[in-house]
């Protein structure tokens, strides 16, 4: 089983929009993983049925119980993380401050502390329009994103096409570099990075690239907007070729792109036969590189 | 005294855009700090050419592993709470990457084996340019957690700019734990949104967010023209001020491809940028009164 995964370091390059393109133009050949958790809208092209729905649980938060506590003060002494600052003369940890490290319950003489797992949000396992499976979720608000709800999806992804004997698993992965992105990327095949030809796409782009390099994963790349900057866009034609990342696709500048989404459409629904040609090529390619 | 987290659901709405470009006009009237919060990714030092006048490493402290008097008791990889400790037949493993520095490994060590030490996560830099100040912190490639070091630049903007009046931050994008300590000490947020179905569903979720956190905000629609009226009716809905409407334009995306800030070259931005200063300063005198 081969997975893809789809990155792009800067937000609003298009990302989704084109993963959303390969799982119509994947069809029943690939189940879908939607590992953009923090704000997952691959849902929004692909219309999926939410016919299972978890909850999933992760991490713990320190609660107080104030019929023990004496009030010895121990607790906040001992978190590095202010969280538990003196509310109405009581000891209280705040929910968003908590990192969950369970020292102060170790320490507290009274036991007056409980470490209480925390729901940090949904994951759902639907049908979507092309007649495949799509893994999605919703973290919580304000809900750690430690990755692990990542790698839940993503696992579930490979469960569902290990059972149906699916060859592919397509990632809608995570922005930024951090750990949501390191779960992503961990166990991928191949990476393609989606970026445009601006100052902070290029910049985004080589910090991301830094982090799949570490990973050894092979990489292709998507110039979306391609004609914004030509100078830019030069650029990174000649950055690709130096680090050795295939060159997938270049699509140019075009509202269509808004206007499929505004529907509800993916850019293989869409009115432009010029963007739905580069794409079916892109796919191919991808599919050949694998 | 103003602090003005600049924030979105959705990456790649403007938020950069809106931070810079209100920093660097509002700094022609008086001082401006700028600070770059989202450390995975900064892009604000793209926009704002400054002198650089100050730079340090930034560190988390993790623990080491002392062997001499270690009796291998296996309390330290117990009370972790993160994995990071791992205890092989002879010896302690640290992975520094998953450690979240809360020191319960190190203090309650019986034979003090796990002293904290410091370990690199990152860089801040610190500029002047005329009446603005810019400060962005980057996050070494291969660290994990952003919120240290977030909290690590609030803590010195809000030691080394406690005179300046008006403070801006450029958040991370979503609504997770980065976001929360990017904003939680804000006076307002500003939320930047786009009118299109991904921009309004992440919008729903920031918003959730900010009502959770009891914060006070507003939203900016940046390419407004593009998409439906959705956002729009949604704002009016939940009575939600829209202070400014950045028209879609083609000119803007060209000029902010190349790294240059726009107000003085787009006039249609400049007026919706002074709309936006326009509800500062009110909420300045209001905040003064």
């Amino acid at each position: 089983m081969k997975e893809i995964v789809v990155i792009s370091g800067k937000g609003g390059t298009g990302k989704t929009s084109l993963t959303a393109s390969f799982a119509v133009l994947g069809a029943r050949d690939v189940i879908v993983a939607d590992c953009d958790v923090d704000a997952a809208d691959m849902h929004l092209l692909l219309e999926p049925d939410f016919k299972i729905a978890e909850n999933f649980y992760s991490g713990v938060i320190a609660k107080i119980d104030q019929d023990i506590c004496t009030k010895c003060g121990k607790c906040t002494d001992v978190c590095r993380f202010d969280a538990i600052p003196i509310v109405d003369s009581n000891y209280v940890v705040q929910p968003l401050d908590c990192e969950g490290c369970g020292y102060c319950a170790r320490i507290c003489p009274v036991d007056a502390i409980k470490m209480e797992l925390q729901n940090v949000g949904d994951w759902y396992i639907s049908t979507i329009k092309t007649d495949s499976t799509m893994v999605h979720a919703r973290l919580g608000i304000g809900a750690e994103n430690s990755g692990k709800l990542v790698a839940k999806v993503k696992n579930e992804a490979k469960r569902i096409a290990d059972e149906q004997q699916k060859d592919l698993v397509l990632v809608d992965g995570s922005p930024g570099i951090g750990c949501p992105v390191v779960s992503s990327l961990s166990g991928a095949s191949f990476v393609v990075l989606v970026t445009e030809p601006t100052v902070s796409g290029f910049h985004d782009l080589e910090r991301v690239y830094q982090l799949v390099k570490k990973f050894g994963i092979k990489a292709g790349c998507i110039i979306n907007k391609a004609d914004l900057n030509p100078a830019i866009r030069h650029e990174i034609q000649s950055w690709i070729q130096a680090e050795n990342i295939a060159a997938i696709a270049e699509l140019p500048y075009d509202e269509e792109f808004t206007r499929a989404m505004t529907e509800g459409k993916t850019i293989m629904e869409s009115e432009s036969e010029l963007l739905k040609s580069i794409l079916t090529d892109a796919w191919q390619k991808i599919r050949d590189i694998l | 005294m103003l602090k003005i987290a600049v924030a979105s659901g959705k990456g790649g709405t403007g938020k950069t855009t809106l931070s810079t470009n209100l920093a660097a006009y509002l700094a022609e009237r008086g001082s401006v700090i700028l600070t770059d919060l989202d450390v995975e990714e900064p892009n604000s030092g793209l926009f704002i050419h400054g002198e650089l006048i100050h730079q340090e490493d930034k560190f988390k402290m993790v623990p080491q592993w002392k062997s001499d008097r270690c009796t291998l008791c296996g309390n330290c990889r117990e009370v972790c709470n993160f994995h990071a400790i791992v205890q092989l037949a002879d010896e302690i493993m640290v992975f520094p990457q998953l450690c979240h520095s809360c020191y319960a490994c190190s203090e309650l060590c019986p034979t003090n084996s796990l002293p904290m030490i410091p370990e690199k996560m990152g860089e801040l830099r610190e500029f002047q340019a005329d009446r603005l100040s810019f400060v962005e912190s980057k996050l070494d490639i291969g660290q994990e957690q952003a919120v240290p070091l977030i909290a690590q630049t609030l803590r010195y903007v809000d030691d080394e700019y406690s005179e300046v009046d008006l403070k801006i931050f450029d958040s991370p994008p979503g609504t997770s734990c980065p976001v929360i300590e990017a904003t939680k000490n804000a006076d307002l947020v500003i939320l930047v949104t786009e009118p299109t179905p991904f921009g309004l569903h992440d919008l729903k979720l920031a918003v959730e967010t900010m009502r959770e956190l009891k914060k006070a905000f507003v939203i900016v629609v940046n390419r407004h023209g593009i998409g439906n009226n959705d956002v729009i009716d949604y704002c009016n809905a939940e009575n939600i001020p829209v202070i400014a409407k950045i028209p879609n334009s083609k000119k803007i995306a060209e000029i902010y491809s190349r790294g240059h800030l726009l107000y003085e070259d787009v006039p249609e931005f400049k007026a919706e940028l002074d709309r936006v200063v326009d509800f500062i300063t009110d909420l300045n005198r209001e905040a003064s009164r």
